[in-house]
Parts: C-alpha cells; sequence; structure tokens
C-alpha cells in the first residue's frame, strides 16, 4: 500500500513538473468544450437561395416572398434560365435554386395541382437534408394559405383534409442544439484526455528506459499499474467537474438528474478507457505508436457514439458494433441523467456493461503487462 | 557461487547474441566480461536481472534460479543499466527515495553503504536528475542500484561516457563495495578497465573467449610484442602488414604493436625492411602485454 501511495505521489510530481502537458491537460479541453459546443450546430443558416421564375405573376412573387421572409434564407438573384442557375450553382454562388415553371398561377388556380423544382447543392448532405426541411415547411405554409385563398373563390365544394402535426420536444423544449452536444462534448474530452494519457504513460517510461529499472525491482505489476493509473482517474474525473461547471455557467445546460449518479457511473466510466490505454502501451514501444492507435479508436468511438449522427440511422451491423463502444454509453447516460433526470434503475444496464468492459479490458491488460520483455 | 552461468544461449530471430556462456563468479568477487558493442554483454545481464528469458540454458543467482526464482533476485540484487535510467524529472533525493521505496526500505536504514558516494551528490539533492553532469548522474544510479543492499550488484557498461577522473574514481568505489561483501558483475567495452577486475571474461559475438585473472590472461600471450613507431603512423602500419613474416599489427596509441611469425625475430632486420620503405624515425622496442593485445589475439 505504501509503494502504491509513493507511485501515486511520484506520477502526480511528473505530471506537475512537465509544464508543456499541464496546459494540454486542462486548459485545451476547456477551450474545447467553449469552441465546439458553440460550433457543431445541426442549424444551417445564410442558405444562398435563387429563384428562376418563369410565370411572372402575384402567386410566384409571393412564394419567394415567403423565402425572403425566413431567417434562413438569403434571397440572392432572379436568374433568367436554369442554364445559368446550373452554371452558378457550379461555381457555388448558390445553394438552392427553386425552379417556378409558367402557368405556375393559372395551373394552381385551375388543376389544383402543380409541380416546383427545387435544386439543392448537395456536396454537404448533411446540409442540403437540412435545407430540404425547410423548403418543405415554407412550401408546405405557403400551401395553406393558397388553399384558404383558392377556397374563398371557387364554391365550397367538398372540404379538404388537412392534418397538422404539432411536435413537443420533450427534455429538450426548445430544441437547443447546445444542451445536447455540451453534454456530449464533455464525454469526448473526458474519454480522449485520459485514453491518450494513460496510452502514453507506461510507453514513456519503456521510452526513457526507466522501465527496465522498475522491472528489477521487487514492485508486484499490479502496484505499478495503480500507482501509474490512479493519478489519471482523478484527471478524469477533475476534467468532468471542470466540464460540468462551465456547462452550468456558460452554457446554461439543465441537470435534471443526479450529480452523484453521473460521477458514479463516470468512475466506472474511466477505469474502462484507463484499460484501454493500458492494452494499448502493453503493444506499442514509443509514445508515437500508442498515440496513432489511441487515435484509431478514438475516432471510432466517437463518430460512433451517436453523438454526431443517430445511432439508429446507422447499418444494421454498425449498430451491433456501437454496443462494444463505450463511449456511446457514457453519451447515453451524461443525456439521461442531465436532460431527463434518469435514475439509477434507469442507467442500470449501462452501468453493468460498462463495469463487465471495465473488468474485461483491464483483466486484459494486466494478463499482458509483463514484467519481462 | 553467488552468480553461475551453464550453457546459456539466447538468440533473437536469425541473430545469436549468446551462445553457449558458461561461468562462475565467487561471492564477493569483481567480476569483469570484456568486449566490444554487441558483444551480447547487455543480453547477458539481462538475463541474469531476469528481464529476458535464455532460450537455453540455466543460471543463478544469489542462489536463486533466474526463471523459477525471480522475484527472489529482484529482492537481492542491484541493476544499473547501460542507459540512465532514473526519472529525469524527479529530484536526487526523489529517485533514491522512490527506489528505497520501491525496495520496501527507507535511506536511512542503508545509509552506510551508500553514505560514501551519496555525500558527493548530496550539495545538489534537490537538483532533478536529467541537469545532472554524466559523472553525477552514474554515482546516482548507484546508489539506487544499492539503497536495497544487494548481495550482488550488475553494471552494465557503467564507465561509458564519463570522464576519465570520474571513471578513476568510480572505480574505486567499487573496490570498495567490494570490501563490504557485495559480488560485482561489471561490463566494460574498456580494456584499461580490465585490469582493475579479479577476473574478467573476455567476451565476442556472444562467445566467451577466455576467462581468468588478468594477470593470467596477459601472462598467456604467446608472443613477444614490439612498439613500433615512424613519422608516419598510416605508411608504417601498410608497411608492417605487408612484411612477409608479420603476425599481427595494431595501431596501439602512438605506436604500433607488430608481433612475428618468426621465434628467432631481430629488430634490426625489420628495421631495415621499413627504412627501404622510406620510413623515417624509425624506433622498435620490447613492451608489455596487454588485456587489448589478447584480445586482439584472441578474436582473430
Amino acid at each position: 500500500m505504501k509503494t502504491i501511495l509513493y507511485i501515486i505521489q511520484k506520477e502526480f510530481k511528473q505530471i506537475f513538473r512537465n509544464k508543456g502537458m499541464l496546459p494540454i491537460i486542462f486548459v485545451l479541453p476547456v477551450l474545447q468544450l467553449i469552441i465546439l459546443s458553440n460550433a457543431a450546430t445541426f442549424e444551417v443558416k445564410n442558405i444562398k437561395f435563387g429563384y428562376i421564375d418563369n410565370d411572372h405573376t402575384s402567386t410566384s412573387r409571393a412564394l419567394v416572398e415567403k423565402f425572403n421572409a425566413s431567417d434562413y434564407f438569403n434571397v440572392l438573384t432572379d436568374f433568367p434560365s436554369e442554364a445559368k442557375a446550373s452554371a452558378e450553382m457550379l461555381l457555388g454562388n448558390v445553394d438552392v435554386v427553386l425552379d417556378i415553371p409558367q402557368y405556375f398561377e393559372r395551373d394552381l388556380q385551375k388543376e389544383k395541382y402543380i409541380n416546383l423544382g427545387v435544386t439543392i447543392n448537395a456536396i454537404d448532405g448533411a446540409a442540403a437534408g437540412v435545407e430540404n426541411v425547410y423548403i418543405t415547411q415554407i412550401v408546405k405554409r405557403y400551401n395553406q394559405h393558397l388553399k384558404i385563398d383558392l377556397l374563398q373563390v371557387s364554391d365550397n365544394q367538398i372540404q379538404p383534409v388537412n392534418i397538422e402535426t404539432i411536435p413537443l420536444f420533450w427534455y429538450n423544449e426548445t430544441l437547443n442544439y447546445k444542451t445536447f452536444m455540451v453534454p456530449g462534448i464533455l464525454v469526448l474530452l473526458v474519454t480522449m484526455i485520459t485514453l491518450f494519457l494513460s496510452g502514453m504513460n507506461i510507453v514513456r517510461e519503456k521510452e526513457i528506459g526507466t522501465l527496465e529499472q522498475i522491472n528489477v525491482t521487487p514492485i508486484k505489476k499490479s502496484q505499478f499499474i495503480i500507482g501509474k493509473l490512479f493519478p489519471f482517474w482523478v484527471i478524469g474525473m477533475g476534467l468532468l467537474t471542470i466540464g460540468l461547471l462551465l456547462a452550468k455557467i456558460i452554457f446554461q445546460v439543465p441537470m435534471v438528474g443526479s450529480l452523484a449518479l453521473l460521477y458514479l457511473y463516470t468512475s466506472i466510466y474511466i477505469l474502462v478507457i484507463l484499460g484501454i490505454g493500458l492494452f494499448i502501451s502493453n503493444f506499442t514501444d514509443t509514445q508515437q505508436q500508442a498515440m496513432f492507435i489511441a487515435w484509431f479508436f478514438t475516432v471510432i468511438f466517437i463518430l460512433m457514439s451517436g453523438l454526431f449522427t443517430p445511432i439508429e440511422s446507422m447499418p444494421k451491423w454498425a449498430q451491433i458494433v456501437t454496443e462494444f463502444n463505450p463511449v456511446k454509453y457514457f453519451v447515453e447516460v451524461m443525456r439521461m441523467v442531465m436532460l431527463k433526470g434518469s435514475g439509477f434503475i434507469d442507467i442500470l444496464p449501462h452501468l453493468l456493461k460498462t463495469l463487465l468492459y471495465a473488468f474485461v479490458m483491464n483483466g486484459l491488460a494486466v494478463w499482458r503487462y509483463k514484467k519481462t520483455t | 557461487m553467488s552468480i553461475s552461468v551453464s550453457n546459456i544461449s539466447k538468440s533473437y530471430d536469425a541473430v545469436k547474441a549468446l551462445q553457449d556462456i558458461s561461468f562462475e563468479v565467487k561471492s564477493g568477487e569483481l567480476f569483469g566480461l570484456i568486449g566490444p558493442d554487441g558483444a551480447g554483454k547487455t543480453s547477458l545481464f539481462r538475463i541474469l536481472t531476469t528481464l529476458l528469458l535464455a532460450n537455453e540454458g540455466t543460471a543463478t543467482v544469489a542462489g536463486f534460479d533466474v526463471v523459477k526464482d525471480y522475484k527472489k533476485i529482484r529482492n537481492s540484487v542491484g541493476y544499473m543499466p547501460g542507459k540512465f535510467s532514473l526519472y529525469q524529472d524527479l529530484t536526487v533525493e526523489e529517485n533514491l527515495t522512490f527506489f528505497a521505496t520501491t525496495f520496501g526500505t527507507t535511506i536511512q536504514e542503508n545509509y552506510d553503504l551508500i553514505q560514501e558516494i551519496y555525500v558527493q551528490i548530496e550539495p545538489f539533492k534537490n537538483r532533478r536528475a536529467g541537469k545532472l553532469s554524466g559523472g553525477m548522474k552514474q554515482k546516482l544510479a548507484l546508489c539506487c542500484a544499492l539503497i536495497h543492499k544487494p548481495k550482488v550488484l550488475f553494471l552494465d557498461e557503467p564507465t561509458t561516457g564519463v570522464d576519465p577522473v570520474s571513471r578513476k574514481e568510480f572505480w574505486e568505489m567499487l573496490k570498495r563495495l567490494q570490501q563490504k561483501g557485495i559480488t560485482i558483475l561489471v561490463s566494460t567495452p574498456y580494456m584499461d578497465e580490465a585490469a582493475l577486475c579479479d577476473r574478467i571474461a573476455l567476451i565476442q559475438d556472444g562467445k566467451i573467449l577466455q576467462i581468468d585473472t588478468p594477470q593470467a590472461i596477459v601472462k598467456h600471450y604467446p608472443k613477444q610484442i614490439y612498439n613500433v613507431s615512424a613519422t608516419n603512423t598510416y605508411e608504417l602500419t601498410n608497411a608492417l602488414k605487408a612484411y612477409e613474416y608479420s603476425h599481427s599489427v595494431y595501431p596501439f596509441g602512438e605506436f604500433v604493436h607488430y608481433t612475428d611469425q618468426r621465434s628467432d625475430f631481430n629488430p634490426t632486420e625489420l628495421k631495415a625492411y621499413l627504412e627501404s620503405k622510406n620510413l623515417s624515425d624509425l624506433v622498435i622496442e620490447k613492451t608489455k602485454v596487454t588485456i587489448e593485445d589478447t584480445f586482439m589475439e584472441l578474436a582473430k
């Protein structure tokens, strides 16, 4: 026990003496949280909007006016021809082109049916999808107005059936993206920093040769590993605390659930990450190698965590793979506890899976760790 | 026997680092492993300090088997690797305390053993190890290896990269440690240090060439060596090598060490030959055999 305490003490001394590392551990994550939380939004604004009005009637102008009135669209130009519009889109000067056909007004009144042409620059698929939703909404709203107008002039024939949906966004009423991004990004930071630090730490001792000196001492490998990893566990918990404070102070993220539960889960989660870090350091000889392997896993973990793209939209095999992604569980637990106020029983399945993961990873890592070469 | 090695072999893929090595080191002996870089010295040290497993053969250190009783060995040996491997970002005192703690002891408990060495670095005890000079690092590393009062001390090339004064001091320290009953196995590429050991093993390409006391090894040298010098050493070496009766020619400081194939060698004959090669200021004189000469002869 005394040995472990001494190793921990030594490790902390080394961390705090490494003047290059300290800002990386404490300042960069804070910056990342602030920058990413403000930047990583799914909203698309300032869409460059162009249109080809072949009709030139009050109806067609009213439609364009609807786009003009929206915050999301910047109505730029009225293109004389489709060819001109296509050329501009190729140059990237316009994102969306609305093609209003000739006899738009006449056909609408006579046939009560018309096709509108919409061209969206889909070089960024995600943005194109969002833009499509915006356009559909605007056209739909315009359509309703029009129906009322048309109904007045025509005879009271058959009342059109109109189904309207009014969505309610539970746990995040205003669909504030920061509310669900901040907890997610916090997860990302805790994961990245603890994985990188633990992965590189033992390798560093290998690289500078001190591990050889340690290996001839009677230190037990369990003592050494616990002593080496405990400081990073503390740092991980510290980062969570800093992150939660920032989330509360800067982003006013609601914290509905119990913080104690969040800390309980995180304390187990970090064990998983430390186990992975240790496992990486077993298989590498230099910090550079460890760094690249840690990056490889971090990228997969983050992109498949449901933080940026919903897991539900992934193919079946990918959804199975995400079952082995600890980050996924942490993101879910973080959002559940913070936004929904989930209790211990609700996150129990996550907790148990994470605990199992921690046992497996650390077991493998300790088993693979050898004091001889 | 403090260290006993029998038929140890180790290879890394195709490279045979050690081939059938056997030797014994008596208790309290200062034993030197002498050989050039890449001879297999470090591999042997790593096997004896339980860091590396041999492919074949057995070895015991302080009576414990290096494979079965490796835990006991780790408690009773001190190891100083060739590369400085203490924590550069910890101070002198912190390093020492750290290693004392890992062995479950304290600096005070075995202070008498390291005192003599430690007093020299004590004025700098709050300095980070990375900021010490080469000789000081050496002393600190030795202190750390001694802090748990080991029965056997392994020193892998302890004087490589250390200035001559510090080297001399270092060997004096080893002599005094030996008097305290510690068995010391030391490796070095410097032949002049070999003479300071009780016994030495000359090792090359993973094989032991000879084991004996330095005096005996020198005595076994079969030939008389001559120091030859001239104004142009390079030309001289070439001329000697071209001489039909030459046995061995090695540059040795300002001289060239020369041995002849014939037992009835006459230096005047050689002088005449060298003069015919336009070499001037010739000196040819008998000299004493050194361990380096023996090594070169054996390694031939």
